[in-house]
């Protein structure tokens, strides 16, 4: 009993806590994730407050927020969207993943931690926030705008490109060789080919085990099913993220519309407690001295995801403020780079630095993204301002 | 990205999926700029109209009902009846359209059509009401009035001026 109470008292302060964090993140207008991993961080070795007794319920619930994440991403898009996403945007897409994954390759080559790290600390640096982005545009009103279509279309490659990339990385973690690794990416595109196909030929039954018209059901089965995939996914050797992705793909229609509407407080829930999490497992003590890779990872990262959103939209036509606007938009990473990074810290197939160093990097992006996003315009209009000056 | 352009009304529509969120339908005005509407994949309606410096960026976005929807829709539609009406009445020598108002307090405030005897006195066809923005096409004789509604005739303009008199005074 006594432990129970110890509990209880324990995770409501952890849960209170983070709700005051959140509430003064989006005051400011920022993603409250870089506040929940500095709270993480505050509860850990040598932190404020130590937490003894809900380590087994917090790890189970920072998986369930991977799970959640990962679901919740492949509900987002339709599988038509991403189709004629990928046919309408695959240039974009390329330059966005060639641009933005080579820092983190480089900088974990450069820093001696083998090939498999750089494949990590590339999914890191590669992978925007799109719940960042897409708040950040809702914010500040640029639904209607013509570089939106254009930053969204980005979003969606990246979120098929983490289809093929996650099976890719699951099998590397687990220690696979290169001829494996090859075998792998073979199968994982076969598979996400195959769960496209499905979606979009017979996405209505897949939904339809899941959708019931009473919420309750819906939303047991729904989790019911995201679990099971997710745990035999990881089973199989497959990681459970993935499952889940596939899974989130798969349902389709106005029943993946219903399913992100009901789980989206759930996730944000589970997700927080990932963060803290994550926060936790990492040593504050190991970020001075990756700090300066950290810094010079969001300056090279920050200019190509600008580079890319100014490209992307450059081939649509749009004038230059736009495209300034596209480029802006797109530098916030946040979520999924620490899904990446907490697989590959969770594996152990990968120096400890790596979670101080993508920590480090998530805290920046995630600040400077929405803050590059608001001033950009300012700072676009007075950079004209002072072209026109010096040339009159 | 894929743009399918039909044609309304002889205006080019654009429309744009926005990924994740819903739909963008706009068009393009004669003096440039666009005007559009976002569907939300949740079924929320949001106006949008762009900037006039930069064309690619919108300074106005307001969510709208449904209702508030089909109220403006009879807003920017109610002139344009009238415009429609005329246009056809053109023809026809010596009859045109009138929208008069039927001002509170008027003694037909409250009272049906049929009681304003409007075709037998003046020889004027009440073709619609507007009332509150929306349109009531041919309304039968037990159509109730109110006050403020707007009352499209079609006749000569001396019996047009009869029906203003007596919507007016009975």
């Amino acid at each position: 009993m006594q432990h129970t109470a110890t509990a209880l008292i324990e995770l409501g302060a952890v849960f209170f806590g983070l709700g005051i964090l959140g509430r003064l993140a989006w005051r400011i207008g920022l993603s409250p994730i870089p506040l929940y991993l500095l709270g993480g961080l505050a509860f850990g070795q040598g932190g404020l407050v130590p937490l003894t007794g809900i380590e087994p319920f917090t790890e189970l619930a920072s998986e369930i927020g991977v799970v959640l994440l990962l679901l919740l991403l492949g509900l987002e898009y339709s599988a038509s969207e991403l189709v004629t996403g990928l046919r309408r945007s695959w240039t974009a897409g390329l330059v966005d993943a060639v641009l933005n994954a080579a820092p983190g390759a480089l900088v974990a080559l450069l820093l001696g931690w083998g090939p498999t790290a750089a494949l990590v600390l590339a999914g890191v640096t590669y992978i925007s926030s799109s719940g960042i982005i897409a708040k950040i545009l809702a914010d500040l009103g640029r639904l209607g705008n013509r570089e939106t279509p254009v930053v969204l279309s980005v979003l969606v490659f990246e979120d098929l490109a983490m289809a093929v990339y996650l099976p890719i990385l699951t099998a590397l973690l687990a220690g696979v060789g290169i001829m494996g690794g090859l075998g792998t990416v073979g199968i994982s595109v076969l598979v996400i080919s195959l769960v496209l196909v499905l979606a979009l030929r017979y996405g209505r039954y897949v939904s339809a085990v899941v959708d019931s018209p009473d919420p309750e059901v819906f939303l047991l089965r729904l989790l019911g099913a995201a679990l099971l995939v997710a745990g035999l996914a990881a089973r199989l050797q497959v990681s459970a993220a993935v499952g889940a992705f596939l899974l989130g793909i798969a349902i389709s229609g106005s029943t993946a519309a219903n399913a992100s509407r009901m789980l989206t407080p759930l996730r944000d829930l589970f997700a927080a407690v990932f963060f803290v999490v994550f926060g936790l497992n990492t040593d504050p003590s190991a970020i001075p001295p990756v700090l300066p890779f950290a810094l010079l990872l969001v300056v090279l990262t920050t200019t190509t995801k600008f580079l890319t959103g100014w490209v992307a939209a450059a081939r649509q036509g749009i004038r230059r403020m736009g495209r300034a606007r596209a480029g802006a938009a797109l530098i916030a990473r946040g979520e999924f780079s620490i899904v990446i990074a907490g697989l590959a810290v969770g594996s152990g197939a990968v120096p400890g630095q790596l979670a101080a160093l993508s920590t480090t990097y998530v805290l920046l992006m995630a600040v400077i993204g929405p803050v590059a996003a608001r001033v950009v315009e300012p700072v676009a209009h007075r950079v004209v301002n002072t072209v026109a000056g010096a040339r009159s | 990205m894929e743009r399918k352009s039909p044609k309304i009304e002889g205006v080019d529509v654009t429309v744009t999926p926005l990924p994740g969120l819903g739909t963008q339908q706009e068009f393009t005005t004669g003096s440039g700029r666009r005007i559009g509407v976002i569907t939300h994949r949740d079924g929320r309606i949001e106006l949008i109209v762009s900037d006039a410096q930069d064309p690619d960026k919108i300074c106005a976005a307001t969510e709208l009902t449904g209702e508030e929807t089909s109220t403006l829709a009879n807003l920017l539609g109610a002139p344009q009846l009238v415009g429609k009406l005329t246009e056809q009445q053109r023809e026809v020598t010596g009859v045109t359209t009138w929208q008069l108002p039927l001002v509170p307090g008027s003694p037909y405030d409250g009272r049906t059509l049929g009681e304003t005897e409007m075709r037998t006195r003046t020889s004027v066809s009440i073709v619609a009401v507007i009332r509150n923005g929306s349109v009531h096409p041919s309304p039968r004789p037990d159509f109730v009035f109110a006050g403020e509604d707007l009352v499209v005739m079609v006749g000569t303009t001396e019996g047009l001026r009869a029906a203003s008199e007596i919507l007016e005074n009975g």
